[in-house]
């Protein structure tokens, strides 16, 4: 297990530098600070101070991305930017619900980009579970968020290691481009790499959430 | 609400769960699966654990670039009004939040299908269709066939079938293989949700003309 400070330096080493002065001096100490990395950290200034500067290197950072997985599914370039405003938007009007002790950055978008595409292409509301409490902004662990970053980051690496073959096929499963027949077909294969990770992960987040359920 | 998520044993597999997290699921399932997360502790963290790994692919896509006025119409529209947000539902009584939001808050509406069955269909398509079964303690599901998988949630009393028992917050998932024929368990009423896809077709024409109005 690292510690807090071995986190904050390796955080430092690998993090983007954004530019000067675009994120408020004051923010950005209080989440380098805190060893976030520095889309927890933007995506926290957009909650707690709808900081537009944040939101800004926010979307710079996802939007190109959001596009690139989006137009693997073979959205045409016109729609995809259109599906990228959809998402981004949502991001910065629900920002209320982001939790970093639940959810990271990416998967919380990726969240959004699910619900929204889905609820656009039914006109329907996709079901989702019942919330849990409220985040609480006043009372977080900053632990528990460096966790959630660093298994983010782990999980990347996990991805990137994967014969070509198996990440192809966890991407297609994740973009949705499978049924679920066809991941029940596969699971010996990809998820199955990806599932070492999801366990570890697993007893935490079950602890935690025992922790997090209203009463 | 805890207190019988240790209980449960029957929970959703991870290739639903993976397919739910991707939104690749039909409605029907969907609302299955987040009805059974809502009252499943562990269900919820591994459909966490997909969410995430479903935002390290989406990071991980290649990059595209985007136009320039993409963003700027993004960034004009910050201070516009959104849209009023659809209505949040909780649970109510034994149906948990995404059933309520189906429900649209109001009670289920139930229709009589003998045996003291009764059945309120929440959602019906070509793709499939989902339901609120109830059924008198002792009394057996009426015979039903499906195309697919069909997913059955235990959301008060319990029921038994020739795979084993399922009590509140239990899911099964039966193949089209599996000739079933669930009894509920003495003592209380049991109330489902059930999902299943498409309604079987009928080659002759008789039967054709009555599933319409049957809707099985």
């Amino acid at each position: 297990m690292l510690t807090l400070d071995q986190i904050k330096t390796k955080d430092l080493e690998g993090a983007q530098i954004a530019p000067a002065g675009v994120v408020s001096s004051k923010d950005k100490r209080a989440v380098v600070a805190k060893g976030y990395s520095d889309q927890t950290g933007w995506m926290i200034a957009v909650r707690d101070a709808r900081d537009k500067a944040a939101f800004g290197l926010l979307f710079d950072y996802y939007a190109p991305r959001l596009k690139g997985f989006v137009m693997r599914s073979g959205t045409g370039n016109a729609q995809a930017e259109e599906i990228v405003q959809d998402v981004m938007l949502t991001v910065w009007r629900k920002a209320h619900l982001f939790d970093p002790q639940r959810a990271q950055v990416s998967s919380w978008i990726y969240q959004v980009a699910r619900n929204r595409q889905i609820d656009i292409i039914r006109r329907e509301s996709r079901p989702v579970p019942e919330e849990l409490k409220p985040p609480d902004s006043t009372d977080e662990d900053a632990s528990q968020i460096i966790a959630l970053d660093q298994e983010a980051q782990q999980l990347r690496q996990a991805l990137a290691r994967l014969k070509p073959g198996q990440r192809e096929m966890v991407e297609k499963a994740y973009l949705g481009d499978l049924t679920h027949a066809e991941i029940k077909a596969e699971t010996g294969l990809p998820l199955g790499t990806i599932k070492s990770r999801i366990r570890l992960g697993l007893e935490k987040l079950r602890h935690e959430l025992k922790d997090l359920r209203s009463p | 609400m805890t207190s019988f998520s240790q209980d449960i044993t029957h929970h959703i597999s991870e290739p639903l769960l993976a397919a739910y997290a991707a939104g690749s699921l039909d409605w029907h399932y969907s609302l299955v699966v987040a009805a059974h997360v809502s009252m499943c502790d562990e269900c919820r963290a591994r459909l966490n654990a997909h969410e995430a790994a479903g935002g390290a692919v989406m990071e991980c896509s290649m990059e595209q670039d985007i136009s320039a006025d993409c963003k700027s119409d993004v960034m004009s529209m910050l201070d516009s009004p959104a849209k009023p947000d659809a209505p949040v539902y909780s649970k109510s009584g034994v149906f948990p939040a995404p059933v309520m939001a189906a429900l649209k808050g109001k009670p289920p509406k139930w229709k009589a299908v003998g045996f003291g069955v009764r059945q309120s269909i929440l959602h019906s398509d070509a793709s499939g269709s989902v339901r609120l079964l109830y059924i008198p303690a002792g009394e057996a599901v009426p015979e039903h066939g499906h195309r697919g998988i069909e997913l059955t949630l235990v959301l008060q009393g319990s029921f038994s079938d020739e795979t084993g028992r399922f009590g509140v917050g239990d899911v099964e998932i039966a193949g089209d293989d599996l000739d079933h024929a669930p009894i509920a368990d003495k003592g209380e009423a049991c109330i489902c949700l059930a999902a299943t896809g498409a309604p079987l077709r009928f080659h002759s024409l008789i039967p054709r003309i009555f599933q319409p109005i049957f809707r099985i």
